[in-house]
């Protein structure tokens, strides 16, 4: 135990000195393997604040940081201009990073149509307010759902773009299932274009079958 | 830009709702002072609000980001203010009131959890706890323990990959039920 490995545990209970911190997180640009193990260990010491009894804190706080956190209106922010080797964010994670809604959880919060990008891109809610579709000046688009329930055996989540008027284009395959669904969306999307996805036979197919399982209005 | 900044606070009221008492108690449990842990658990949420757009969803939970930034800012104000506590769990005080759904959930996570946690070697439980609630670092610990710093950290790892055997998958966050939509 005397590599800079072996700090992964202690820096996810933030329990290294000021000095060694820095040290690992200067390490952590560049060990895909500990970053994993982190994500992993953090989950785990973040459970350890379920383990303490939490009474109901004072309501001037929720007030106290809803009010500071609207005078500072910080938190739109531009993308990122150069990709972060550490977390090798695509252009369209960045995307999605960069949706405030989705930053937050996904979990609704933009139901009512509010617009949570950055500069540059457009977000949509699905209409299930599960998750939300990101696209970009170029039509680059990005889904986003949370908690999507895995493609049952043989089957497959398949993406479609529906343009105004026109008939649905597929635009990929994804098995669903874990936390967070990402999908990058294959072809372009127009403007005004409809996404949706449905249940399909594994291996897709060309025209939309099932009923949508979610849609959105980009 | 009206609706924008709406949308964006009521996103971030809705984190808060989700996770502003968990975090909270954490924050107590750690500093052991109703005013500093309201502050590490303000500054928490609002380097949350500042960084949004640093949290890439893949990577992670959205609470183990919440609350990392929040158990962060609480080390570092019990570690400046030096009020490190390190009793045990079992010395910790009752919770209060609240929602009655709320307290039934928080029961549920708060058994499972410390269960889990009682299922780990003593030592292991021990250095977990000191550092995570106590907020020490490894070398105050090892110092703390009269044990050699090599062996704080192999006690930290190997409790933290235990207890998470020990939890299993899915985490907390996945068995969240909304008391309130």
């Amino acid at each position: 135990m005397d590599s800079i490995h072996d700090l992964t545990a202690a820096y996810a209970l933030d329990a290294l000195d000021a000095d060694d911190a820095a040290t690992y997180e200067a390490h952590l640009g560049q060990c895909e393997q500990c970053r994993a193990a982190l994500a992993e260990l953090s989950d785990t010491a973040a459970s350890l604040a379920w383990a303490v009894d939490s009474p109901a804190p004072p309501a001037r706080l929720r007030e106290s940081i809803l009010s500071q956190a609207a005078a500072e209106r910080s938190n739109v922010v531009p993308l990122p201009q150069r990709r972060s080797a550490a977390y090798r964010a695509t252009a369209a994670f960045a995307a999605v990073a960069a949706c405030v809604a989705v930053a937050l959880g996904a979990w609704g919060a933009t139901r009512g149509g509010g617009n949570g990008c950055s500069a540059g891109w457009h977000c949509s809610a699905l209409a299930d307010g599960r998750g939300l579709v990101a696209v970009d000046q170029t039509g680059q688009g990005v889904i986003v759902v949370n908690e999507l329930p895995k493609a049952p055996s043989g089957k497959t989540y398949e993406a479609w773009i529906i343009p105004k008027g026109g008939a649905a284009r597929p635009a990929g395959l994804f098995p669903g299932g874990g936390g967070t669904t990402l999908v990058k969306l294959a072809q372009t999307v127009p403007r005004g274009a409809t996404i949706a996805a449905t249940v399909e036979h594994a291996g897709g197919t060309q025209a939309p079958t099932g009923t949508p399982v979610f849609t959105a209005q980009a | 830009m009206a609706l924008l900044a709406r949308s964006e606070q009521s996103a971030l009221a809705e984190i808060y709702d989700r996770y502003g008492r968990i975090a909270y108690g954490l924050a107590l449990r750690v500093l052991r002072d109703e005013a500093l842990a309201e502050d590490a658990v303000q500054e928490g949420f609002l380097a949350v609000w500042r960084n949004a757009a640093r949290f890439v969803p893949e990577r992670g939970k959205a609470s183990t980001w919440i609350l990392t930034l929040v158990h962060r800012r609480a080390v570092d104000i019990v570690r400046r203010e030096e009020r490190r506590r390190a009793d045990t769990l079992e010395n910790a005080p009752e919770p209060g009131g609240g929602d009655v759904h709320e307290d039934a959930w928080l029961r549920l996570q708060r058994e499972r959890v410390q269960e889990a946690l009682k299922q780990l070697p003593d030592q292991q439980r021990e250095a977990l706890e000191l550092a995570y609630y106590g907020g020490f670092s490894q070398s105050e610990l090892a110092e703390r323990l009269g044990q050699p710093i090599g062996t704080i950290k192999s006690r930290m790892f190997t409790g933290l990959a235990r207890l998470r055997e020990l939890l299993g998958e899915p985490g907390l966050e996945m068995s969240w039920t909304p008391s309130t939509t």
